[in-house]
């Protein structure tokens, strides 16, 4: 049988139960993982963002150790791979991908946008990354070092965006409403517009 | 062997997928190309082992950053491409 012209739910449902029986995972577990990214609410990691900008010891946290960053602002990240994050500054920029499948920080940001999983947006982000960058109106100053991450193996990549100029007197919930999921995967770049 | 944070290193030029089933989390454009270790990011199973439920041995896994201008055959700029690889894929240049 074709598994692309299986049906999905009986093949879910056979596989759930063949894990099950096996002892590998239980049936609790896997609606446990499932609820986990089901129900990632898109703020949370706007709202990491937003303190590592207004809080230097936080910031040192997450880019040292997402996860535990992640923990701290109690986001569940039992069971999820270890989250890497990566800092731009006014000399890098970072853009995520992942050229292989479809790895994104789901623990985070939820289910990525349907553009992420595709074979131009993969292919594109190593083979043109800046032409890429420009559809979505991103345009680097030619000086900031474009570095591409390729999530090949076990952690999730995101991008600690720059906190934008003009905001020094923000609190922390106006910035986290101004950062977008693109912002930290480094297609777009936030702005107080 | 093991390798530490700024050495230079190479990607085998090695393709097992053409020798049978396999899942490698090397991707085909850095296969055979020069490139840097900016981080130690720990060990974990091998996926081409752990892929076909076969017993996987830890291995080392770095980031690596290859230069744009070393992968593509019109390289303007000093962009760069950072990859995570596993140890059994690097070699001394």
């Amino acid at each position: 049988m074709n598994v692309l012209e299986a049906d999905g739910a009986a093949l879910l449902k056979a596989i759930t139960k063949l894990l099950s029986a096996k002892g590998v995972l239980t049936e609790a577990e896997i609606a446990q993982q499932r609820s986990a990214v089901d129900n990632a609410p898109p703020g949370q990691g706007a709202r990491m963002v937003a303190r590592a900008w207004t809080d230097a010891d936080y910031r040192a946290q997450l880019l040292s150790d997402g996860s535990s960053a992640a923990e701290a602002m109690n986001i569940p990240m039992r069971g999820m791979p270890p989250l890497g994050v990566l800092e731009n500054t006014d000399e890098v920029h970072h853009l995520v991908v992942c050229t292989l499948c479809s790895c994104y920080p789901k623990a985070i940001l939820g289910y990525p946008p349907y553009w992420y999983k595709s074979a131009a947006y993969r292919a594109r982000a190593v083979r043109d990354p800046r032409g890429l960058l420009a559809e979505f109106g991103t345009i680097l100053p030619p000086q900031v070092k474009l570095r591409v991450v390729d999530s090949t193996a076990d952690y999730r990549w995101m991008v600690l965006p720059r906190r934008p100029d003009g905001t020094q007197d923000w609190s922390i919930e106006r910035l986290a409403a101004i950062v977008r999921p693109g912002d930290m995967v480094g297609v777009t770049i936030p702005t107080t517009e | 062997m093991r390798f530490s944070v700024g050495d230079e290193v190479s990607v085998r030029n090695d393709w097992p997928e053409k020798r049978g089933p396999a899942h490698i989390r090397t991707p085909h454009y850095v296969r055979g190309r020069k490139g840097r270790v900016v981080k130690e990011l720990g060990a974990f199973p091998n996926p081409e082992d752990l892929a076909f439920a076969r017993p996987a041995d830890p291995r080392q896994l770095y980031h690596v950053t290859f230069p744009m201008r070393g992968l593509w055959p019109d390289p303007a700029s000093n962009d760069e491409v950072l990859v995570e690889l596993y140890e059994h894929w690097l070699e001394a240049p």
